[in-house]
Protein backbone atom coordinates (compact mmCIF):
# COMPACT_ATOMS: atom_id res chain seq x y z
CA UNK A 1 0.00 0.00 0.00
CA UNK A 2 1.03 3.58 -0.57
CA UNK A 3 2.06 5.83 2.33
CA UNK A 4 0.88 9.38 2.81
CA UNK A 5 2.85 12.44 3.95
CA UNK A 6 1.52 15.54 5.71
CA UNK A 7 0.55 17.12 2.39
CA UNK A 8 -1.19 14.04 1.01
CA UNK A 9 -3.48 13.09 3.88
CA UNK A 10 -7.16 13.89 3.43
CA UNK A 11 -10.45 13.07 5.09
CA UNK A 12 -11.67 9.56 4.30
CA UNK A 13 -8.25 7.97 3.71
CA UNK A 14 -7.76 4.59 5.36
CA UNK A 15 -4.45 4.29 7.18
CA UNK A 16 -2.64 1.90 9.51
CA UNK A 17 -1.88 3.19 12.99
CA UNK A 18 -0.62 0.89 15.74
CA UNK A 19 -1.13 -2.01 13.34
CA UNK A 20 -4.88 -1.36 13.04
CA UNK A 21 -6.97 0.22 10.29
CA UNK A 22 -8.18 3.78 10.84
CA UNK A 23 -10.17 6.22 8.75
CA UNK A 24 -9.09 9.90 8.75
CA UNK A 25 -11.95 12.11 9.91
CA UNK A 26 -10.20 15.49 9.83
CA UNK A 27 -6.90 16.96 8.64
CA UNK A 28 -5.71 20.45 9.58
CA UNK A 29 -2.57 22.04 8.21
CA UNK A 30 -0.98 24.17 10.94
CA UNK A 31 1.97 26.48 10.34
CA UNK A 32 3.08 28.98 12.94
CA UNK A 33 4.49 32.11 11.24
CA UNK A 34 7.90 31.18 12.61
CA UNK A 35 8.11 27.48 13.29
CA UNK A 36 7.74 24.07 11.79
CA UNK A 37 4.58 23.19 9.89
CA UNK A 38 2.57 20.16 10.90
CA UNK A 39 -0.68 18.49 10.00
CA UNK A 40 -3.02 17.44 12.79
CA UNK A 41 -5.12 14.44 11.83
CA UNK A 42 -8.01 12.88 13.69
CA UNK A 43 -8.70 9.24 12.93
CA UNK A 44 -11.26 6.68 13.96
CA UNK A 45 -10.09 3.15 14.60
CA UNK A 46 -12.25 0.93 12.43
CA UNK A 47 -12.00 -1.99 14.86
CA UNK A 48 -12.59 -0.26 18.19
CA UNK A 49 -14.33 2.95 17.09
CA UNK A 50 -11.93 5.00 19.24
CA UNK A 51 -10.90 8.43 17.96
CA UNK A 52 -7.21 9.32 18.12
CA UNK A 53 -5.19 12.36 17.16
CA UNK A 54 -1.78 12.44 15.58
CA UNK A 55 0.44 15.16 14.26
CA UNK A 56 2.53 14.72 11.13
CA UNK A 57 5.61 16.82 10.51
CA UNK A 58 7.54 17.08 7.25
CA UNK A 59 9.01 13.66 6.50
CA UNK A 60 6.47 11.69 8.58
CA UNK A 61 4.47 9.05 6.73
CA UNK A 62 1.19 7.31 7.48
CA UNK A 63 1.01 3.88 5.83
CA UNK A 64 -2.18 3.23 3.90
CA UNK A 65 -4.46 0.40 4.98
CA UNK A 66 -6.00 -2.03 2.49
CA UNK A 67 -9.57 -1.24 3.45
CA UNK A 68 -12.40 -1.40 0.90
CA UNK A 69 -16.15 -1.05 1.17
CA UNK A 70 -18.07 -3.66 -0.83
CA UNK A 71 -21.69 -4.64 -1.35
CA UNK A 72 -22.20 -8.27 -0.42
CA UNK A 73 -25.15 -10.59 -0.11
CA UNK A 74 -25.94 -12.09 3.29
CA UNK A 75 -26.19 -15.87 2.97
CA UNK A 76 -26.74 -17.38 6.42
CA UNK A 77 -25.43 -17.58 9.97
CA UNK A 78 -24.34 -20.59 12.02
CA UNK A 79 -24.87 -18.57 15.19
CA UNK A 80 -21.20 -17.75 15.54
CA UNK A 81 -20.34 -16.47 12.09
CA UNK A 82 -22.27 -14.64 9.44
CA UNK A 83 -21.53 -15.56 5.83
CA UNK A 84 -21.58 -13.06 2.97
CA UNK A 85 -20.99 -13.47 -0.73
CA UNK A 86 -19.64 -11.13 -3.36
CA UNK A 87 -22.45 -11.31 -5.99
CA UNK A 88 -19.98 -10.77 -8.86
CA UNK A 89 -17.20 -13.21 -7.94
CA UNK A 90 -19.17 -15.53 -5.63
CA UNK A 91 -16.29 -15.18 -3.13
CA UNK A 92 -17.49 -15.81 0.41
CA UNK A 93 -16.34 -14.25 3.67
CA UNK A 94 -17.30 -14.92 7.27
CA UNK A 95 -17.83 -12.08 9.73
CA UNK A 96 -17.86 -12.30 13.51
CA UNK A 97 -20.16 -10.60 15.98
CA UNK A 98 -17.78 -7.63 16.49
CA UNK A 99 -17.98 -6.84 12.79
CA UNK A 100 -21.77 -7.02 12.84
CA UNK A 101 -22.04 -4.90 15.97
CA UNK A 102 -25.83 -5.10 16.11
CA UNK A 103 -26.50 -5.45 12.38
CA UNK A 104 -27.32 -9.14 12.96
CA UNK A 105 -30.69 -8.26 14.50
CA UNK A 106 -31.85 -6.55 11.27
CA UNK A 107 -30.51 -8.65 8.42
CA UNK A 108 -32.16 -11.53 6.64
CA UNK A 109 -30.91 -13.95 4.01
CA UNK A 110 -30.37 -12.33 0.58
CA UNK A 111 -30.11 -8.78 1.97
CA UNK A 112 -27.39 -6.73 0.26
CA UNK A 113 -25.17 -5.28 3.00
CA UNK A 114 -22.22 -2.91 3.02
CA UNK A 115 -19.23 -4.98 4.14
CA UNK A 116 -15.92 -3.29 4.94
CA UNK A 117 -12.96 -5.55 4.22
CA UNK A 118 -9.48 -5.11 5.70
CA UNK A 119 -6.91 -7.27 3.92
CA UNK A 120 -9.90 -9.22 2.61
CA UNK A 121 -11.46 -9.87 6.03
CA UNK A 122 -14.76 -8.25 7.07
CA UNK A 123 -14.32 -5.76 9.91
CA UNK A 124 -17.65 -3.99 9.64
CA UNK A 125 -21.06 -5.00 8.33
CA UNK A 126 -23.85 -2.50 7.92
CA UNK A 127 -27.46 -3.52 7.48
CA UNK A 128 -29.35 -1.80 4.63
CA UNK A 129 -30.66 1.59 5.89
CA UNK A 130 -34.27 0.43 5.45
CA UNK A 131 -35.55 -3.13 5.71
CA UNK A 132 -39.00 -4.71 5.48
CA UNK A 133 -39.50 -7.37 8.16
CA UNK A 134 -42.38 -9.48 9.37
CA UNK A 135 -43.69 -8.99 12.91
CA UNK A 136 -43.51 -12.39 14.57
CA UNK A 137 -44.70 -11.41 18.00
CA UNK A 138 -46.74 -8.50 19.38
CA UNK A 139 -49.78 -7.95 21.61
CA UNK A 140 -53.06 -7.96 19.70
CA UNK A 141 -54.15 -4.43 18.78
CA UNK A 142 -57.47 -2.96 19.83
CA UNK A 143 -60.32 -3.11 17.33
CA UNK A 144 -61.00 0.14 15.54
CA UNK A 145 -57.72 1.62 16.59
CA UNK A 146 -56.50 4.25 14.09
CA UNK A 147 -53.02 5.35 13.29
CA UNK A 148 -52.89 7.90 16.08
CA UNK A 149 -51.61 7.50 19.61
CA UNK A 150 -49.87 4.75 21.56
CA UNK A 151 -47.25 2.19 20.73
CA UNK A 152 -46.25 -1.33 21.74
CA UNK A 153 -43.21 -3.52 21.33
CA UNK A 154 -43.04 -5.90 18.38
CA UNK A 155 -40.47 -8.58 17.72
CA UNK A 156 -39.30 -8.96 14.12
CA UNK A 157 -38.36 -12.13 12.27
CA UNK A 158 -34.71 -10.99 12.20
CA UNK A 159 -34.60 -10.72 16.01
CA UNK A 160 -34.88 -6.98 16.72
CA UNK A 161 -37.67 -5.53 18.86
CA UNK A 162 -39.11 -2.18 17.76
CA UNK A 163 -41.92 0.08 18.91
CA UNK A 164 -44.88 -0.03 16.55
CA UNK A 165 -48.33 1.64 16.50
CA UNK A 166 -51.11 -0.29 18.26
CA UNK A 167 -52.85 -1.24 14.97
CA UNK A 168 -49.94 -3.40 13.74
CA UNK A 169 -50.80 -7.08 13.95
CA UNK A 170 -48.68 -10.17 14.20
CA UNK A 171 -47.86 -11.48 10.69
CA UNK A 172 -47.84 -8.04 9.10
CA UNK A 173 -44.68 -6.64 7.51
CA UNK A 174 -43.30 -3.25 8.45
CA UNK A 175 -40.60 -0.93 7.14
CA UNK A 176 -37.87 -0.03 9.67
CA UNK A 177 -34.96 2.41 9.66
CA UNK A 178 -32.02 0.29 10.90
CA UNK A 179 -29.88 3.37 11.75
CA UNK A 180 -32.34 4.59 14.39
CA UNK A 181 -34.20 1.34 15.03
CA UNK A 182 -37.51 3.13 14.40
CA UNK A 183 -40.71 1.98 12.73
CA UNK A 184 -41.33 3.86 9.48
CA UNK A 185 -44.53 2.48 7.97
CA UNK A 186 -46.64 -0.55 7.26
CA UNK A 187 -45.28 -2.41 4.26
CA UNK A 188 -47.44 -3.75 1.47
CA UNK A 189 -46.51 -7.35 0.83
CA UNK B 1 -6.71 20.11 -10.30
CA UNK B 2 -8.82 19.66 -13.40
CA UNK B 3 -7.75 19.88 -16.98
CA UNK B 4 -11.08 20.90 -18.43
CA UNK B 5 -11.34 24.28 -16.72
CA UNK B 6 -14.52 23.39 -14.82
CA UNK B 7 -13.12 25.13 -11.73
CA UNK B 8 -12.72 28.53 -13.40
CA UNK B 9 -15.05 30.34 -11.00
CA UNK B 10 -13.79 32.35 -8.00
CA UNK B 11 -14.17 30.83 -4.53
CA UNK B 12 -14.75 34.23 -2.89
CA UNK B 13 -18.20 35.80 -2.94
CA UNK B 14 -18.72 39.21 -4.60
CA UNK B 15 -19.36 40.54 -1.07
CA UNK B 16 -15.91 39.36 0.08
CA UNK B 17 -14.23 40.93 -2.95
CA UNK B 18 -16.00 44.26 -2.28
CA UNK B 19 -15.01 44.16 1.40
CA UNK B 20 -11.40 43.37 0.43
CA UNK B 21 -11.35 46.53 -1.69
CA UNK B 22 -12.93 48.72 0.99
CA UNK B 23 -10.66 47.33 3.71
CA UNK B 24 -7.61 48.11 1.59
CA UNK B 25 -8.90 51.68 1.23
CA UNK B 26 -9.39 51.89 5.02
CA UNK B 27 -5.91 50.67 5.78
CA UNK B 28 -4.39 53.16 3.34
CA UNK B 29 -6.36 55.93 5.05
CA UNK B 30 -5.12 54.66 8.44
CA UNK B 31 -1.49 55.04 7.38
CA UNK B 32 -2.03 58.28 5.44
CA UNK B 33 -3.44 59.84 8.60
CA UNK B 34 -0.34 58.74 10.51
CA UNK B 35 2.07 59.92 7.86
CA UNK B 36 3.47 56.49 7.03
CA UNK B 37 4.61 56.26 3.40
CA UNK B 38 3.30 53.54 1.11
CA UNK B 39 6.10 51.84 -0.84
CA UNK B 40 6.52 49.02 -3.35
CA UNK B 41 9.48 46.66 -3.48
CA UNK B 42 10.09 43.76 -5.90
CA UNK B 43 8.28 40.49 -5.24
CA UNK B 44 10.97 38.65 -7.18
CA UNK B 45 14.49 39.16 -5.77
CA UNK B 46 17.86 37.44 -5.86
CA UNK B 47 17.93 37.68 -2.04
CA UNK B 48 15.46 35.95 0.24
CA UNK B 49 14.94 34.75 3.78
CA UNK B 50 17.06 31.94 5.21
CA UNK B 51 14.53 31.11 7.94
CA UNK B 52 14.56 27.32 8.27
CA UNK B 53 10.77 27.07 8.25
CA UNK B 54 10.03 29.37 5.31
CA UNK B 55 10.23 27.98 1.82
CA UNK B 56 11.07 30.57 -0.87
CA UNK B 57 9.92 29.47 -4.30
CA UNK B 58 12.43 30.34 -6.97
CA UNK B 59 12.57 30.64 -10.72
CA UNK B 60 15.18 31.26 -13.36
CA UNK B 61 14.94 34.81 -14.71
CA UNK B 62 16.34 36.00 -17.99
CA UNK B 63 16.32 39.57 -19.27
CA UNK B 64 18.46 41.71 -21.54
CA UNK B 65 21.52 43.06 -19.78
CA UNK B 66 22.10 40.39 -17.18
CA UNK B 67 22.93 36.72 -17.18
CA UNK B 68 20.21 34.20 -16.40
CA UNK B 69 19.90 34.06 -12.65
CA UNK B 70 17.92 32.38 -9.91
CA UNK B 71 15.44 34.71 -8.23
CA UNK B 72 13.02 34.12 -5.36
CA UNK B 73 9.40 35.06 -4.77
CA UNK B 74 9.48 36.90 -1.44
CA UNK B 75 8.06 35.25 1.68
CA UNK B 76 7.68 38.82 3.00
CA UNK B 77 9.03 42.17 1.73
CA UNK B 78 11.25 42.53 4.82
CA UNK B 79 14.72 42.52 3.25
CA UNK B 80 13.94 45.10 0.57
CA UNK B 81 11.97 47.34 2.95
CA UNK B 82 14.92 47.40 5.36
CA UNK B 83 17.10 48.60 2.48
CA UNK B 84 14.66 51.51 2.06
CA UNK B 85 14.81 52.23 5.80
CA UNK B 86 18.62 52.22 5.73
CA UNK B 87 18.46 54.62 2.78
CA UNK B 88 16.48 57.07 4.92
CA UNK B 89 12.87 56.44 3.86
CA UNK B 90 11.43 57.09 7.31
CA UNK B 91 8.36 55.07 8.42
CA UNK B 92 6.96 52.98 5.57
CA UNK B 93 4.29 50.38 4.82
CA UNK B 94 3.57 48.00 2.00
CA UNK B 95 0.61 45.82 1.13
CA UNK B 96 1.57 43.18 -1.43
CA UNK B 97 1.60 39.49 -2.25
CA UNK B 98 3.88 37.10 -0.37
CA UNK B 99 4.65 33.50 -1.38
CA UNK B 100 5.42 30.55 0.88
CA UNK B 101 6.04 27.15 -0.66
CA UNK B 102 4.39 24.16 1.01
CA UNK B 103 1.81 26.20 2.91
CA UNK B 104 -1.79 25.32 2.18
CA UNK B 105 -4.65 24.75 4.58
CA UNK B 106 -7.73 26.30 6.10
CA UNK B 107 -5.92 29.59 6.81
CA UNK B 108 -2.98 29.21 4.43
CA UNK B 109 -2.60 29.72 0.72
CA UNK B 110 0.83 29.52 -0.92
CA UNK B 111 0.23 33.08 -2.22
CA UNK B 112 -1.36 35.58 0.14
CA UNK B 113 -1.66 39.29 0.86
CA UNK B 114 0.69 40.67 3.48
CA UNK B 115 0.69 44.06 5.16
CA UNK B 116 4.12 45.00 6.46
CA UNK B 117 5.11 48.24 8.14
CA UNK B 118 8.06 49.82 9.91
CA UNK B 119 8.13 52.65 12.42
CA UNK B 120 11.43 54.51 12.61
CA UNK B 121 12.43 55.54 16.14
CA UNK B 122 9.77 53.34 17.75
CA UNK B 123 10.28 50.33 20.02
CA UNK B 124 8.24 47.14 19.67
CA UNK B 125 6.03 48.02 22.65
CA UNK B 126 4.79 51.17 20.96
CA UNK B 127 4.26 49.24 17.73
CA UNK B 128 2.16 46.58 19.53
CA UNK B 129 -0.30 49.31 20.45
CA UNK B 130 -0.49 50.50 16.86
CA UNK B 131 -1.12 46.92 15.67
CA UNK B 132 -4.03 46.69 18.11
CA UNK B 133 -5.33 50.08 16.92
CA UNK B 134 -5.17 48.98 13.27
CA UNK B 135 -6.94 45.66 13.88
CA UNK B 136 -9.63 47.34 15.97
CA UNK B 137 -10.13 50.06 13.35
CA UNK B 138 -10.46 47.62 10.44
CA UNK B 139 -12.81 45.31 12.36
CA UNK B 140 -14.87 48.16 13.84
CA UNK B 141 -17.74 47.66 11.36
CA UNK B 142 -18.27 44.03 12.32
CA UNK B 143 -16.91 43.57 15.86
CA UNK B 144 -17.08 45.43 19.13
CA UNK B 145 -13.82 44.06 20.43
CA UNK B 146 -13.10 44.02 24.13
CA UNK B 147 -9.95 45.69 25.38
CA UNK B 148 -6.83 43.96 24.06
CA UNK B 149 -4.84 41.64 26.34
CA UNK B 150 -1.04 41.76 26.49
CA UNK B 151 0.71 38.67 27.91
CA UNK B 152 4.25 37.36 27.83
CA UNK B 153 5.07 34.06 26.13
CA UNK B 154 6.41 32.63 29.41
CA UNK B 155 3.33 33.65 31.39
CA UNK B 156 1.01 31.98 28.84
CA UNK B 157 3.05 28.79 28.68
CA UNK B 158 3.09 28.54 32.47
CA UNK B 159 -0.64 29.13 32.71
CA UNK B 160 -1.84 26.84 29.90
CA UNK B 161 0.92 24.27 29.37
CA UNK B 162 2.15 24.24 32.98
CA UNK B 163 5.82 24.79 32.19
CA UNK B 164 8.39 27.53 31.98
CA UNK B 165 9.61 27.89 28.39
CA UNK B 166 12.99 29.22 29.47
CA UNK B 167 13.90 26.65 32.17
CA UNK B 168 12.15 23.37 31.33
CA UNK B 169 14.55 20.67 30.08
CA UNK B 170 13.98 19.29 26.58
CA UNK B 171 12.87 15.85 27.75
CA UNK B 172 10.08 17.37 29.87
CA UNK B 173 8.93 19.47 26.91
CA UNK B 174 8.92 16.33 24.80
CA UNK B 175 6.84 14.47 27.36
CA UNK B 176 4.38 17.37 27.46
CA UNK B 177 4.02 17.35 23.66
CA UNK B 178 3.44 13.60 23.69
CA UNK B 179 0.66 14.11 26.24
CA UNK B 180 -1.09 16.70 24.07
CA UNK B 181 -2.71 14.14 21.85
CA UNK B 182 -3.18 10.45 22.20
CA UNK B 183 -0.94 9.42 19.31
CA UNK B 184 2.04 11.65 18.89
CA UNK B 185 5.65 11.17 18.03
CA UNK B 186 7.88 13.96 19.30
CA UNK B 187 11.18 12.10 19.15
CA UNK B 188 12.95 14.16 16.54
CA UNK B 189 11.53 17.60 17.35
CA UNK B 190 14.09 20.12 18.58
CA UNK B 191 13.51 22.49 21.49
CA UNK B 192 11.92 25.27 19.43
CA UNK B 193 9.71 22.83 17.54
CA UNK B 194 8.53 21.41 20.88
CA UNK B 195 7.79 24.88 22.25
CA UNK B 196 5.95 26.01 19.16
CA UNK B 197 3.95 22.76 19.08
CA UNK B 198 2.92 23.24 22.71
CA UNK B 199 2.06 26.86 22.05
CA UNK B 200 -0.11 25.89 19.06
CA UNK B 201 -1.86 23.01 20.83
CA UNK B 202 -2.19 24.31 24.40
CA UNK B 203 -2.04 28.11 24.37
CA UNK B 204 -3.50 29.40 21.10
CA UNK B 205 -6.87 27.62 21.53
CA UNK B 206 -7.44 29.59 24.76
CA UNK B 207 -7.36 33.03 23.10
CA UNK B 208 -10.66 34.89 23.08
CA UNK B 209 -12.29 35.55 19.70
CA UNK B 210 -13.67 38.80 21.13
CA UNK B 211 -10.43 40.72 21.46
CA UNK B 212 -6.88 41.11 20.25
CA UNK B 213 -4.31 39.09 22.22
CA UNK B 214 -0.73 40.30 22.02
CA UNK B 215 1.97 37.79 22.98
CA UNK B 216 5.40 39.30 23.65
CA UNK B 217 8.87 38.30 24.88
CA UNK B 218 9.32 35.19 22.73
CA UNK B 219 12.28 32.95 23.65
CA UNK B 220 15.57 34.35 22.32
CA UNK B 221 16.04 31.15 20.28
CA UNK B 222 12.95 32.20 18.26
CA UNK B 223 14.11 35.79 17.77
CA UNK B 224 14.20 35.54 13.94
CA UNK B 225 15.12 39.16 13.10
CA UNK B 226 14.26 40.69 16.48
CA UNK B 227 16.69 42.24 18.98
CA UNK B 228 17.51 40.27 22.10
CA UNK B 229 15.71 41.66 25.14
CA UNK B 230 17.71 44.28 27.04
CA UNK B 231 16.18 43.42 30.44
CA UNK B 232 16.00 39.63 29.98
CA UNK B 233 18.44 38.14 27.45
CA UNK B 234 16.47 34.86 27.46
CA UNK B 235 13.80 36.71 25.49
CA UNK B 236 13.60 38.55 22.17
CA UNK B 237 11.80 41.78 21.33
CA UNK B 238 9.31 39.82 19.27
CA UNK B 239 5.52 39.84 19.53
CA UNK B 240 2.54 38.27 17.82
CA UNK B 241 -1.07 39.41 17.51
CA UNK B 242 -4.01 37.00 17.59
CA UNK B 243 -7.78 37.24 17.46
CA UNK B 244 -9.06 33.91 18.74
CA UNK B 245 -6.56 31.24 17.75
CA UNK B 246 -5.88 32.96 14.43
CA UNK B 247 -2.35 34.29 14.20
CA UNK B 248 -2.59 37.69 12.53
CA UNK B 249 0.72 39.49 12.91
CA UNK B 250 4.36 39.01 13.88
CA UNK B 251 6.46 42.00 14.92
CA UNK B 252 9.96 42.86 16.09
CA UNK B 253 12.06 45.47 17.71
CA UNK B 254 14.31 45.18 14.65
CA UNK B 255 17.81 43.82 14.91
CA UNK B 256 20.13 46.54 13.60
CA UNK B 257 23.47 45.02 14.60
CA UNK B 258 25.37 43.83 11.52
CA UNK B 259 27.56 41.26 13.25
CA UNK B 260 24.69 39.66 15.12
CA UNK B 261 22.57 39.60 11.95
CA UNK B 262 25.36 37.95 9.98
CA UNK B 263 25.87 35.38 12.74
CA UNK B 264 22.15 34.48 12.68
CA UNK B 265 22.08 34.16 8.90
CA UNK B 266 25.11 31.86 8.98
CA UNK B 267 23.45 29.79 11.71
CA UNK B 268 20.25 29.55 9.60
CA UNK B 269 22.28 28.41 6.63
CA UNK B 270 23.96 25.66 8.68
CA UNK B 271 20.55 24.48 9.90
CA UNK B 272 19.30 24.46 6.30
CA UNK B 273 22.29 22.41 5.19
CA UNK B 274 21.86 19.93 8.04
CA UNK B 275 18.19 19.37 7.24
CA UNK B 276 18.71 19.19 3.49
CA UNK B 277 16.75 22.35 2.67
CA UNK B 278 17.68 24.64 -0.24
CA UNK B 279 20.43 27.13 0.55
CA UNK B 280 19.78 30.57 -0.92
CA UNK B 281 22.77 32.94 -0.72
CA UNK B 282 23.48 35.06 2.37
CA UNK B 283 21.86 38.34 1.17
CA UNK B 284 24.66 40.78 0.28
CA UNK B 285 22.57 43.92 -0.42
CA UNK B 286 20.61 43.50 2.78
CA UNK B 287 23.83 43.17 4.79
CA UNK B 288 25.37 46.15 2.98
CA UNK B 289 22.30 48.21 3.92
CA UNK B 290 22.69 47.10 7.55
CA UNK B 291 26.35 48.05 7.41
CA UNK B 292 25.50 51.51 6.17
CA UNK B 293 23.13 51.77 9.14
CA UNK B 294 19.56 50.62 9.77
CA UNK B 295 17.89 53.23 12.00
CA UNK B 296 16.41 52.03 15.31
CA UNK B 297 12.94 50.84 14.32
CA UNK B 298 10.14 48.37 14.97
CA UNK B 299 8.39 46.42 12.22
CA UNK B 300 5.48 44.01 11.81
CA UNK B 301 3.87 41.82 9.14
CA UNK B 302 0.16 41.07 9.16
CA UNK B 303 -1.85 38.50 7.18
CA UNK B 304 -4.37 40.69 5.41
CA UNK B 305 -6.58 37.83 4.16
CA UNK B 306 -7.03 36.53 7.71
CA UNK B 307 -8.02 39.96 9.00
CA UNK B 308 -10.56 40.19 6.18
CA UNK B 309 -11.77 36.72 7.15
CA UNK B 310 -12.35 37.80 10.75
CA UNK B 311 -14.30 40.82 9.54
CA UNK B 312 -16.58 38.67 7.41
CA UNK B 313 -16.82 35.73 9.82
CA UNK B 314 -15.33 33.44 7.15
CA UNK B 315 -14.44 29.82 7.89
CA UNK B 316 -11.47 29.53 5.57
CA UNK B 317 -9.08 31.60 3.46
CA UNK B 318 -10.69 30.33 0.24
CA UNK B 319 -13.75 32.46 1.04
CA UNK B 320 -11.57 35.59 0.80
CA UNK B 321 -9.36 35.13 -2.23
CA UNK B 322 -10.65 35.00 -5.77
CA UNK B 323 -8.58 32.02 -6.88
CA UNK B 324 -6.78 29.83 -4.31
CA UNK B 325 -3.72 27.91 -5.46
CA UNK B 326 -5.71 24.95 -6.83
CA UNK B 327 -7.52 27.34 -9.20
CA UNK B 328 -4.64 29.70 -9.88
Amino acid sequence: MASYNMNQVRTGLKVLEGGEPNVLISCDFIKPGKGQAFTRVKMRNLLSGRVNEKTLKPGDLLPGADVVDTSMQYLYSDGEHWFFMNPDTYDQVEADVQALAGAEQWIKEEDICNVTLWNGHPIQVKAPNFVIREVVETDPGLKGDTSSGGSKPARLESGATVKVPLFIQQGESIRVDTRTGEYVSRAKT
Amino acid sequence: MTGNGADWRPTATPEALRRRASMLAELRAFFAERDVLEVETPLLCTETTLDLHLDSMGCQVEAPGFPSRRMYLQTSPELAMKRLLAAGSGSIYQVCKAFRGGERGRWHNTEFTILEWYRVGWDHVRLMREVVALIEALLAGSHHLEEAVYASYAELMKRHAGLDPHDTPDQDLRRAVEHCSSVQDARDLDRDDLLSRLFALKVEPTFSPDRVTIVFDYPASQAAMARIGTSDPRTAERFEAYVGAIELANGYGELTDLREQRRRLEHDLIQRRESGRPEPPIPPRFLAALESGLPRCAGVALGFDRLLGLDLGARRIDDLIAFPVERA
